[in-house]
């Protein structure tokens, strides 16, 4: 081991005996408390797109035969849409594939087996862009076998644009927790500057380098905010959980086994690396405002 | 070792604490620097390890120019020079002997060396057998002997003290006045500044005699 690794190991000790402090955890805490709120906003929204994302977010336009059409009429029909300039992509779903999906949706498998024959017709799921939507789809509505024509963009849109405000607000409400988290770390750092001043000065007068002095408490920035951000992980599987016990018993009403779930294991990481770099900003910021003051006299 | 020529520092608001000061400090010399308290006795001593800059003039230390060196570079100017303080300046939030490790934790030093430096140097001033306490259950001569064993673990060639022997009886003055002329006789370069004569008189070594900023 060579004497740098040795030094950033004693450095790395050191801030974790001062993080292991009531003060120094309940910085931790705090920070924590803070980070948990987008963190599970962003779990809520994940779990509500999951919900939401059998419907696709596509521009689409589903296209139904009449339920006597023979099968040459709609392949004839698929020539011709594919031939269409404006349609990017045809999938045709064929009756007995509808009823088959139809079955797989949760509440719905008792009601078809009810039915005792297929009420579906066969159909198109045809994809083009946003703006020839609306035109291609009356257009659509003229072709020979056609029953019924409808576009789905409308409520796809709405949709989407509702999901980007919420990720927005979530945006907005971590980049203002991320300040609050940098500012906690400031003062804490400074603190501790305070704390250890006479231990910095005697350590400037025997030779220590600004790199020596500094280390510790860059250690001491990374290791509260990401002791932080397991604080807030922890609080948002806790919340999560509770929130679940009442999700389950609205979701078993509707025959769905849907629950809140929990960050994927990328999402968790990227909570606590962030938490850990901004407390690392932190303690950056009030080093350099705080070390220089301290000067042997 | 350590030259200065017509070194000049004068503190903003006008005050003058050395005029034009010039001497040589050969490699294995030991001076005594004298003068009442305010003669500018501190300040000198503090132009070496550059914690004070010359307003003019140039101080050399082991051939370096020390009044235009880099603040980068002073913390390894510092490693080769031994500071004692006439506060010690010892931690009191630590062992005697984690006091005697702070020089070679924060150069690196491999630990079970390291920790063999530190028990030579407490050894060296008799404190081995305290290596565990508090300095605060020292005395005063055995905190002054524990600031010079911290001052030489890093085996600097230059030790300086500052009114090393300040708040001592004559005994234990005596005492630590040995210690420093023990490591003279190894080659270290000694510089301390006192005001007490009587001591001066007794070794018998070169003495410095700074007055009104300058030397005489």
């Amino acid at each position: 081991m060579t004497g740098w690794l040795r030094q950033h190991a004693a450095a790395l000790r050191s801030a974790a005996q001062r993080l292991w402090r009531p003060s120094g955890l309940a910085s931790a805490l705090v920070i924590g408390i803070a980070v948990s709120l987008p963190a599970g906003g962003y779990a809520l929204l994940e779990s509500l797109r999951t919900l939401a994302g059998r419907a696709t977010l596509e521009p689409q336009i589903s296209l139904f035969l009449r339920p006597d059409a023979k099968r040459a009429e709609a392949d004839a029909l698929g020539r011709a849409l594919r031939a269409d300039p404006r349609v990017s992509k045809v999938r045709f779903v064929p009756r007995e594939e509808a009823l088959q999906q139809l079955s797989a949706v949760e509440g719905m498998g008792d009601v078809i087996a009810s039915l005792g024959r297929n009420p579906l017709p066969d159909a198109f799921v045809v994809t083009a862009s946003e703006k020839t939507l609306e035109p291609l789809a009356a257009d659509l509505a003229k072709l020979p076998g056609v029953a019924h024509v409808q576009a789905d963009s409308a409520w796809a849109r709405r949709l989407g644009a509702l999901e980007r405000v919420g990720r927005l607000g979530l945006w907005l409400l971590a980049a203002l927790l991320g300040a609050g988290l940098v500012a906690v770390t400031f003062n804490t750092i400074r603190l501790q500057i305070l704390t250890q001043r006479e231990e910095i000065e005697v350590s400037k007068l025997i030779g220590a380098t600004d790199a020596f002095i500094r280390r510790p408490f860059y250690y001491l920035g990374l290791l509260q905010g990401a002791a932080g951000g397991v604080f807030a992980l922890a609080i948002v599987a806790g919340l999560l959980a509770a929130l679940n016990l009442e999700v389950r018993s609205l979701a078993d009403s509707y025959g769905s086994s849907f629950r809140l779930a929990f960050l994927s294991a990328s999402g968790a990481g990227v909570v606590l690396a962030l938490a850990g770099w901004l407390g690392w900003l932190g303690a950056h910021l009030s080093v350099s405002r705080h070390l220089r003051d301290i000067e042997p006299r | 070792m350590v030259s200065f020529s017509a070194v000049a520092k004068r503190y903003p608001g006008g005050k003058t604490a050395l005029e034009s000061v010039n001497f040589a400090l050969e490699a294995g010399e030991f001076a005594f620097l004298i003068g009442r308290s305010g003669a500018g006795k501190s300040t000198l001593l503090k132009l070496i390890p550059a914690i004070e800059r010359p307003t003019s003039g140039a101080v050399i230390v082991n051939g370096q120019n020390v009044s235009a060196l880099k603040r980068a570079a002073i913390p390894y100017l510092r490693r080769n020079i031994g500071l004692v303080f006439q506060d010690q300046k010892l931690l009191y939030d630590r062992s005697v002997f984690d006091n005697v490790m702070l020089p070679l934790a924060l150069s690196g030093q491999p630990p079970q060396e390291a920790a063999k430096r530190v028990r030579a140097a407490l050894d060296k001033v008799g404190l081995l057998a305290r290596e565990k306490s508090n300095p605060i259950e020292l005395s005063g001569g055995e905190q002054q002997r524990l600031a010079i064993a911290r001052a030489v673990v890093n085996r600097p060639a230059l030790l300086v003290a500052d009114e090393p022997t300040a708040n001592l009886d004559a005994e234990s003055a005596a005492k630590l006045l040995d210690i420093f002329v023990d490591f003279n006789q190894v080659g270290v370069t000694v510089l301390i500044a006192t005001h007490d004569m009587a001591l001066v008189e007794r070794y018998g070594k070169r003495v410095l005699r700074l007055a009104e900023g300058k030397l005489s």
